[in-house]
């Protein structure tokens, strides 16, 4: 064989094979992670810093994560499960690769907030919001409810994302609280109203300053991103009437695996996100809302919703994809 | 090694095709690659036939479904002339004109390939509508991309140099006695180009066609960004806690993916490419451009700065923004997880893309036209979207573990190794194209020649055909590498845990909207990647210069 083909073959078998990795060593926590590593990643930076425990850290979309958990099942390396949505918490509560939490530790959230198995908790608050364009929206015309976008006079001018995953919870919390044929009923008018999808959240802020849209339905916190570095950024972002469902207010979470072989460590995770520096975390970096009863004040005009409700996703996808949507 | 010679005198009656089809030792690269991706896709047939069949089909066969197919192919047939009607041309004024400056073109017109079509997309959308970066700095508001229109131009863009790959290695290694033959016939120089050299230039086109074909069903990045729904929208949306109907969607895009890669096929039943005499190393004399050369410049110039300047003065804007501190994060890491996926990939799928590619063009001639659609077994891979091949590598990967470690442990699954596995079948299509396209145009009397000097069969194959093949293989490695620095649903999720590339990074920030944070990730996935391609193409260069 030609010497330098006998080279480069070495070379890459060398390579790969450098690449088996050692087993963890047993201090080590694995994180699942749905929540983005650009918020993460120095949190838990900290939490190894506090608990002397290493945290080994696969980040991916909370949908994703939680399939990925079910196709591991019993095989699972995770610790902790990080999620921003109470559908997939749900779904792997139900799927029965949750461990229950110390109630202790439940107890200092509102139990709205809490599994009702008692094996997940959310560790901050999102709302959903109403962004609007303030070159050709005026603040004292907007809708006073999620329900009013179907009005002729929002005919192509509205916009949402279909495929977020804080939309579809939102869909499942319209679909427990007003019922499926609501939910349908509303969706399919917002298409005859030529509602405009969007890939994701900043896509539709992004739309709104663009002029492609007026109004969309994002999460509360990421125009907050875009107007801390340009103030002059021409969306602004408000609710609907107190109690209308699309101030719908969702979970970030956390819960600790079934399969953990650190289930100490792991719950001293959880219990970090809930202690006072995790909750400023969310707080003042991320603009979320605190989830501790010390800390928390009720989510303005939030609709009152256990949010063991909307576990559904599945029903939601479903009827999304039946009004072709997805 | 001179027994060798012997043992593979042709035979009188060429065996039944059945028995060409069994592996061999020339054809088991092909069969390890298209088996090493059609067993794990037998993971996602299951899956696609567990769970509720009758609520599955009635959302798969739905009118939506075939509407989206007929987007999607409407989308990939736009892309496919646009690219070449850019790509044709380009090869030709760099390759056979006296176009200044075509050196450095030949390399600077491969490099939108180093750029990851979200962030063309991005910087594209960034520049209309009314809060656009046009509107801003000019005052005058520019249409903002989106749809069909704004897909097609950006993946346009990105995936022109594909073909002018292709292209570039065909004309260089077309044999000029061809046009020379054509003109004494008394034909035209336009139409001695077209009777005599663009028959020629089939393979090339098929081979680059079929790459950029694909990459348009494949991609997400654009489409979702420009809001035209294709198949891949259609899949990235079903993923759901119930995976049967995303094993369908994926398994529906599988298909009509394979119906262009059959297509591919008999499209090039048949043909001869190779040059008629040995020694036609030499280029023709060069077509003069005139007075029309600094407007051609000018032209070629403007698509560089569209598909390239763009995106890379989008990156420096953001990165010169205020950034969140407390989200800043090393790039050391990032790079090096980048670089340790993407090397070992671009080296292995080159050395496997050889043999395959080989085994396409030779055995054809020795009357076994069943084993170049044996080669087409090796784009398997790259006709299964990242997701569904990541999906289903996972599964695999946990199913094998259970045989080797205990449960919580992990040995393959999030693995660098499964990761880099997943990285070279994914891409080694793109790989056998140049590889197959400088092959094509190797007489083999040459390397029969060697053999029958005495040289056993590798050394024939490594002293002769190796040399020059060599632009192919330099070709084919700057096209994986760059795919590979690129690549998002694969790594997503197959990465080793804390193992985030730079294309990973960029997405994590893009998608919370932290565009100043995020820049710094894009500009080094630019300027590593077209360092490689400088580093390849150039040592391509000087190997030409020295054979002509």
């Amino acid at each position: 064989m030609h010497p330098r083909f006998v080279l480069i073959t070495a070379l890459a078998a060398c390579l790969v094979a450098g690449g088996i990795r050692t087993p963890a060593p047993a201090d080590t926590l694995t994180v699942y992670s749905g929540r983005s590593k650009s918020f993460m990643d120095a949190l838990l930076d900290r939490f190894e810093q506090e608990s002397g425990h290493t945290v080994r850290r696969v980040y991916d979309k909370t949908a994703a994560v939680a399939l990925k958990l079910q196709t591991e099942g019993d095989r699972s390396p995770a610790d902790v499960v990080l999620a921003q949505d109470a559908g997939a918490l749900g779904a792997l509560s139900r799927a029965g690769l949750l461990a229950p939490l110390p109630a202790p530790l439940t107890a200092t959230v509102d139990e709205r907030f809490v599994s009702n198995r008692g094996d997940w908790v959310a560790t901050s608050l999102r709302a959903r919001t109403l962004a609007y364009s303030t070159e050709r929206v005026s603040a004292n015309a907007l809708p006073q409810s999620v329900f009013e976008l179907t009005d002729e006079k929002y005919a192509g001018r509205v916009g949402f994302a279909p495929a977020n995953a804080s939309f579809q919870a939102f869909i499942t919390a319209m679909r427990a609280a007003h019922g499926e044929d609501t939910a349908r009923a509303w969706l399919l008018a917002m298409k005859r109203n030529g509602v405009q999808s969007f890939p994701k959240n900043t896509a539709i802020l992004e739309g709104i300053a663009a002029g492609e849209i007026d109004l969309g339905l994002p999460n509360h916190y990421y125009l907050l991103r875009f107007t801390e570095k340009d103030p002059g950024f021409p969306v602004a972002q408000t609710g609907f009437a107190d109690g209308d469902i699309g101030n719908l207010v969702n979970v970030a979470g956390a819960a600790v695996l079934n399969t953990s072989r650190q289930p100490e460590a792991a719950r001293q995770l959880v219990a970090f996100l809930l202690s006072a520096p995790g909750q400023a975390w969310f707080v003042d970096q991320i603009h979320e809302h605190p989830v501790s009863r010390d800390a928390a004040a009720p989510v303005r005009g939030a609709p009152a919703l256990n949010l063991n409700a909307i576990d559904d996703l599945n029903g939601t996808l479903t009827l999304l994809r039946e009004v072709g949507l997805l | 090694m001179k027994s060798a010679f012997c043992r593979t005198a042709t035979p009188l009656r060429p065996p039944a095709p059945w028995i060409r089809l069994l592996p061999d030792r020339a054809t088991l690269p092909a069969w390890a690659a298209g088996l090493g991706v059609l067993v794990p896709l037998c993971f996602l047939l299951v899956a696609g036939f567990t769970g509720d069949g009758a609520a599955v089909r009635e959302t798969v066969l739905r009118p939506r479904t075939f509407a989206v197919i007929g987007r999607t192919l409407g989308l990939a047939a736009a892309v496919l002339a646009a690219t070449t009607a850019l790509a044709l041309p380009a090869a030709f004024l760099v390759v056979r004109t006296d176009l200044r400056l075509r050196r450095l073109l030949s390399v600077l017109l491969v490099l939108p390939l180093a750029v990851p079509g979200y962030l063309l997309a991005f910087a594209l959308l960034s520049v209309g509508g009314r809060y656009g970066a046009s509107a801003r700095l000019t005052g005058f508001e520019l249409p903002r991309l989106q749809g069909f229109t704004g897909s097609l131009i950006a993946l346009t863009l990105y995936n022109f140099p594909y073909l002018f790959l292709t292209f570039r290695t065909a004309l260089r290694r077309l044999d000029p006695t061809l046009h020379e033959a054509a003109r004494a016939l008394g034909h035209g120089p336009w139409r001695a180009f077209r009777a005599a050299e663009l028959p020629q230039l089939r393979p090339a086109f098929l081979a680059g066609g079929l790459i950029v074909v694909l990459h348009v069903l494949g991609d997400f990045g654009v489409v979702s960004l420009m809001r035209y729904e294709t198949f891949s929208v259609l899949l990235y949306g079903s993923l759901s806690f119930a995976p049967a109907y995303a094993a369908w969607i994926a398994l529906m895009m599988l298909g009509t993916a394979g119906g262009f890669i059959v297509l591919e096929v008999v499209l090039l039943r048949g043909r001869r490419f190779d040059p008629a005499a040995p020694g036609a190393g030499r280029l023709p004399r060069p077509v003069a451009l005139g007075p029309a050369g600094p407007f051609l410049l000018l032209a070629l110039l403007g698509l560089l700065a569209v598909a390239v300047g763009l995106p890379l003065a989008t990156s420096t804007y953001w990165a010169f923004q205020p950034v969140l501190g407390f989200v800043n994060r090393g790039l050391t890491d990032p790079a090096l997880a980048s670089l340790t996926v993407s090397l070992p990939t671009a080296v292995l799928a080159t050395v496997l893309a050889v043999p395959i590619a080989r085994l396409a063009v030779r055995r054809r001639r020795a009357g076994a036209s069943v084993s170049q659609g044996l080669e087409r077994l090796a784009y398997a891979g790259y006709a299964t979207p990242g997701l569904a091949f990541g999906l289903a590598l996972t599964a695999m990967a946990l199913t094998l573990d259970r045989l080797f470690v205990s449960a919580g442990q992990t040995l393959l699954y999030q693995s660098l190794p499964l990761m880099i596995y997943a990285y070279v079948l994914h891409f080694l299509a793109e790989a056998i194209g140049p590889v197959r396209t400088a092959f094509q145009q190797i007489n083999p009397r040459l390397e029969e020649a060697a053999r029958t000097l005495g040289r056993g069969r590798v050394a024939a194959f490594c002293r002769v055909t190796l040399p020059l093949l060599r632009p192919g293989i330099a070709a084919s490695a700057a096209l994986v590498f760059l795919s590979a620095m690129k690549e998002l649903p694969l790594a997503v999720l197959l990465r080793p845990a804390g193992y985030d590339t730079l294309a990973f990074n960029l997405w994590d920030l893009t998608g919370e909207g932290l565009y100043a944070e995020a820049a710094p990730f894009a500009l080094v996935i630019l300027v590593l990647s077209a360092g490689f391609v400088a580093v390849v193409l150039l040592a391509d260069k000087s190997n030409i210069t020295k054979t002509k």
